[in-house]
C-alpha cells in the first residue's frame, strides 16, 4: 500500500457519529484515527468539504463467488467493488463451491480476503451441510474459527425442526442465524413477483406469502429458543409488519433490505430482461413504501446489498432460466440516497453501525470517528449526480440493473485499516 | 411494425386491417394454384425450440404461398442439444441471411429477447404461457367471419374454458377479443386462473354449466395432463365433471354459437363430445384460416419495401 507510512488528513468534512454531527478535520496515522480537530496537517490531504465522514460501511450480504465461480467474481474483484462503494467490511455468503460449511473453506475465504487486503472479508457459515437443509454444520468448530453469522442464503431452511435446532445451537454459542425467507414449495420455477405484471407476462410467480410464511414461522421459533435471528433481504409489506410486531414484543430479531428492493418494482421485468431477475423478486410500490417506513421507524436495521455477480452469458438466457441476482456494492450508497430520504446519521446507522453489531464486529468496525479508533472510514457525499455504467464497475460482472441511470450521492474516499484504498472515487490498488 | 411479439404490439386498427388482408389471402388460397410472388427473394426461418407441428406447418405453408424461401430449424435435432445458447443460435442463423424469424419457445419472452440479437423481423409463434398472437388473430378472424361482423365482436360473449393461467392462447385471445368489443368470461377452477386479472376486462365463472347456454362462442383450451399431476386440481375426473365439453353441455349451446379449440384436442379430457358432432364447431376452419392470417402477418412485416406488392401478387 502506497500510503502505509504516511499520515492522511480528511479536510473539511462533516463527521457523522452516533452522538454528534460536526465539521472537523480527521488525521489517520499508524492504522488509527490520530486526531480530530481544526486545521490538521498530514502527508496526504484529502479535500472533503461538503462531504460526510463516517465509519466504513459494512455489507451483511455479499456474494464474492470465490471459491467456485471465479468467472463471475473473485475475492479480489469483489473487495475492490466493496471499497469503491465505501464498504470496509463484507460478510461473504457461503453459497460458494465448495460451500462454507466447513473450517477449511471458511479459512480459505478469510485468508484470501486478508491477502487481498482491501477490506475485511468475513466468511459466514452455512446452517446446513451443503445448504441442503437437513444436517446441521459443526457450529462449534466454525465458531472457534470466528464465524458468527450462519445462513443457507439462496434457500431458506425449509424444515422447522432443523431450523429450531440451528437456533438452539446459536443460542448456546452466542451466534446469529441469518435466514433467506422463502417457502420453496410455493416458489417452484418462480421468476418474479406474483402480481399483475407476472399474470400478464405468463411466467411463474413468487408470491409475497412465500416470504411472509417463513418470517412468521421463524419468529415463533425465536420466541421458543431465545436465539438471535437476522432476516435477510426482506421484500414485502407483510414481512415488515411481522418484524415490527416481533420487535415490539422484544424478540431478538433484526432485518435488512437491499438497495434494489427499496428502489425498483416488478414492472421493470415487463420487457423480459433477466437483468431485473433477483431473489426475492422486485415487488410493488406498496411494498417499497412499507420498506421505506420500516427503515424510518427502525424495524429494518440495515441495508445490505445482496451483491450477486453473474457472468454475462448467464444473463443472456431466457427469463426463466437465467440466474437471479444483481450487482450492488458500487451503487448501494447512490441508490439509497436517490430512493429514500434519510439523514446522514441514519445512513451511517443502516450501512455501518447496525450491521457491525449484527455481524459481531462492532469492537473494531462501525466505530465512531474519534481519536484512537481503528481507521475504517468512508468519505461520501449526498449531492454528486453520476450516471452508472456497467462497463466502469470494478466487479468482474456487469449485471447491474442501474446501467444508464442517474444516481445522487457517491463515495469519495475509503480508508481501510489506515490505508487509503479509494481516493476521489478511484481504487488505488 | 417491425416485429409481432404480442397482440399488444398491435393497435385495434392494425388488427382490423390484418383481418381484412386475410380476406385477400383467403381468396388466393381458394385458387387452383394458391401461390403469389409477393415475398419472392425473402427468407423466413421457422425456429422451433418447442415441439409444434401445426403452427410450424401453417407458417411454412403461408410463407411458401407468398413465394418466400423457408428455412426450418428444430431444436430437438440441432446444436441446441450441444449446449449452444439462444443468442448464438440466432446470430448464426442471422448470418445466413434471414428476413424473418418465426419463433416458438417454451420460455415466455424468448422472442422479445431474440430481437436484441438480429436485425430480422421476429414473429412470435408461441412463447411459454405468454403470447401466441397469430392464434388470436386467426381466432378473431374465424369468429368475425362466421358472424359476418367484419371489424367487430361488439355484443358477443366468448367463454374461454380451461387452464387460463398456463395458456398463451388465452392471454392473446382475451386481449384481441376484448379490444374488438367482445365480453370474455373465463371458465376455470381458481388454480387455473392467474393471481391477478387487473386490467384484463373479463369476468369469471367457476362452472361451464353456468354459462354454456348464454354465450356466442365456446372456446375450449387444451388441458395438459401434467398440470393435473401438479396438484392443481384434485383429479382429472373432477375437472372433467365441471369444465369438460360433454354431449349434454354441447346440446345446450345456442343455435348460432360457435365451438373453437386451438388444438391439439385432448379427447376424453376437455373434449368428451366428438367435435364433429357439434354443429357450431369451427375447429378445422380455424386451421384453414390460420394460413391466411399468417400470410397477412408475413406480408405486412416483410412486404413493405418488397419490389412486388401484394396487389401485383394478387394479379400475378
Amino acid at each position: 500500500m502506497n500510503s502505509s507510512n504516511k499520515s492522511v488528513v480528511i479536510r473539511g468534512a462533516t463527521v457523522v457519529n452516533p452522538d454528534a454531527v460536526f465539521v472537523a478535520d480527521v488525521r489517520i496515522a499508524n492504522g488509527v484515527i490520530e486526531a480530530v480537530g481544526d486545521s490538521l496537517t498530514g502527508d496526504i490531504v484529502l479535500d472533503a468539504a461538503g462531504c460526510y465522514v463516517s465509519s466504513g460501511f459494512i455489507d451483511l450480504h455479499t456474494h464474492l463467488r470465490e471459491p467456485g465461480k471465479e468467472e463471475a467474481e473473485t475475492i479480489e474483484s469483489g473487495s475492490r467493488a466493496a471499497v469503491l462503494g465505501g464498504f470496509t467490511a463484507v460478510v461473504a455468503m457461503p453459497n460458494t463451491d465448495p460451500a462454507q460449511d466447513n473450517v477449511a473453506t471458511v479459512q480459505f475465504v478469510r485468508e484470501r480476503g486478508r491477502a487481498v487486503g482491501l477490506c475485511e472479508v468475513i466468511p459466514s457459515g452455512c446452517i446446513t451441510i451443503g445448504r441442503l437443509g437437513s444436517q446441521l454444520v459443526p457450529f462449534e468448530q466454525l465458531a472457534e474459527e470466528g464465524v458468527t453469522l450462519f445462513t443457507d442464503d439462496g434457500t431458506g431452511v425449509q424444515d422447522a425442526l432443523v431450523m429450531q435446532r440451528a437456533l438452539m445451537a446459536a443460542k448456546r454459542l452466542n451466534l446469529t442465524i441469518s435466514q433467506h425467507c422463502e417457502v420453496a414449495s410455493m416458489t417452484v420455477g418462480a421468476v418474479m413477483h406474483d402480481g399483475a405484471c407476472c399474470s400478464t407476462m405468463g411466467v411463474p410467480g413468487w408470491p409475497s406469502a412465500a416470504e411472509e410464511e417463513m418470517v412468521r414461522r421463524d419468529i415463533q421459533l425465536v420466541r421458543m429458543t431465545g436465539a438471535r435471528e437476522h432476516f435477510m433481504h426482506l421484500s414485502t409489506k407483510g414481512s415488515v409488519e411481522l418484524v415490527r410486531a416481533a420487535k415490539a414484543e422484544g424478540l431478538p430479531v433484526t432485518a435488512e433490505v437491499t438497495p434494489h428492493h427499496i428502489s425498483l418494482t416488478d414492472e421493470l421485468l415487463s420487457g423480459f430482461d433477466p437483468i431485473f431477475k433477483v431473489n426475492p423478486p422486485l415487488r410493488t410500490m406498496a411494498d417499497i413504501t412499507a420498506l421505506h417506513e420500516g427503515l424510518a421507524d427502525g424495524t429494518i436495521d440495515a441495508i445490505a446489498t445482496d451483491h450477486a455477480p453473474h457472468a454475462g452469458h448467464t444473463k443472456e438466457q431466457t427469463l426463466d432460466t437465467a440466474p437471479p441476482g444483481m450487482l450492488g456494492l458500487e451503487t448501494a450508497l447512490g441508490v439509497v440516497i436517490t430512493a429514500v430520504t434519510l439523514s446522514p446519521q441514519k445512513i451511517a446507522a443502516v450501512m455501518s453501525w447496525n450491521p457491525a453489531v449484527i455481524a459481531s464486529i462492532s469492537d473494531h468496525q462501525g466505530r465512531p470517528i474519534a481519536v484512537g479508533e481503528p481507521a475504517h472510514i468512508a468519505v461520501w457525499d449526498t449531492t454528486t449526480v453520476w450516471s452508472v455504467s456497467r462497463d466502469e464497475l470494478a466487479s468482474r460482472s456487469t449485471n447491474t440493473p442501474y446501467h444508464g441511470m442517474e444516481l445522487r450521492g457517491r463515495v469519495r474516499h475509503t480508508i481501510y485499516n489506515g490505508q487509503l484504498v479509494v481516493q476521489e472515487g478511484k481504487a488505488l490498488a | 411494425m417491425k416485429h409481432l411479439l404480442s397482440t399488444r404490439d398491435l393497435s385495434t386498427e392494425d388488427i382490423v386491417s390484418l383481418l381484412a388482408m386475410a380476406d385477400h389471402m383467403a381468396e388466393i388460397n381458394s385458387r387452383a394454384v394458391p401461390k403469389v410472388p409477393a415475398l419472392r427473394g425473402r427468407t423466413v426461418a421457422s425456429v422451433f425450440f418447442e415441439d409444434s407441428t401445426r403452427t410450424r406447418l401453417s407458417f411454412e405453408t403461408a410463407a411458401t404461398r407468398l413465394s418466400a424461401e423457408v428455412m426450418t430449424f428444430i431444436a430437438s435435432s440441432s446444436s441446441v442439444n450441444k449446449g449452444e445458447s439462444l443468442r448464438d443460435t440466432i446470430e448464426t442463423l442471422s448470418a445466413m441471411g434471414v428476413d424473418a424469424f418465426v419463433v416458438r419457445h417454451k420460455s415466455s419472452g424468448a422472442p422479445q429477447q431474440i430481437t436484441q440479437w438480429t436485425d430480422a423481423a421476429v414473429i412470435n409463434a408461441g412463447d411459454g404461457w405468454h403470447q401466441h398472437p397469430t392464434q388470436a388473430l386467426l381466432d378473431a378472424y374465424t369468429i368475425t367471419r362466421n358472424f359476418k361482423e367484419l371489424n367487430s365482436m361488439q355484443g358477443r360473449t366468448v367463454a374461454i374454458v380451461g387452464d387460463i393461467k398456463h395458456s398463451r392462447v388465452a392471454r392473446s385471445d382475451i386481449d384481441v377479443f376484448t379490444r374488438l368489443g367482445a365480453h370474455v368470461v373465463l371458465v376455470a377452477p381458481t388454480a387455473f386462473l392467474p393471481s391477478s386479472l387487473d386490467g384484463w376486462g373479463v369476468t369469471t365463472a367457476d362452472s361451464l354449466d353456468d354459462v354454456i347456454g348464454a354465450v356466442d362462442v365456446v372456446y375450449m383450451l387444451r388441458i395438459q395432463r401434467e398440470r393435473m399431476d401438479a396438484a392443481q386440481m384434485p383429479s382429472l375426473r373432477e375437472y372433467s365433471s365441471l369444465f369438460a365439453l360433454t354431449p349434454e353441455r354441447a346440446a345446450r349451446m345456442q343455435g348460432h354459437a360457435l365451438l373453437l379449440h386451438p388444438g391439439p384436442i385432448n379427447r376424453g379430457v376437455e373434449m368428451i363430445v366428438d367435435p364433429s358432432l357439434v354443429p357450431g364447431s369451427r375447429i378445422l376452419q380455424q386451421v384453414t384460416n390460420g394460413i391466411s392470417i399468417r400470410m397477412a402477418v408475413l406480408f405486412s412485416l416483410l412486404g413493405g419495401d418488397a419490389t412486388t406488392t401484394l396487389q401485383n401478387g394478387v394479379e400475378a
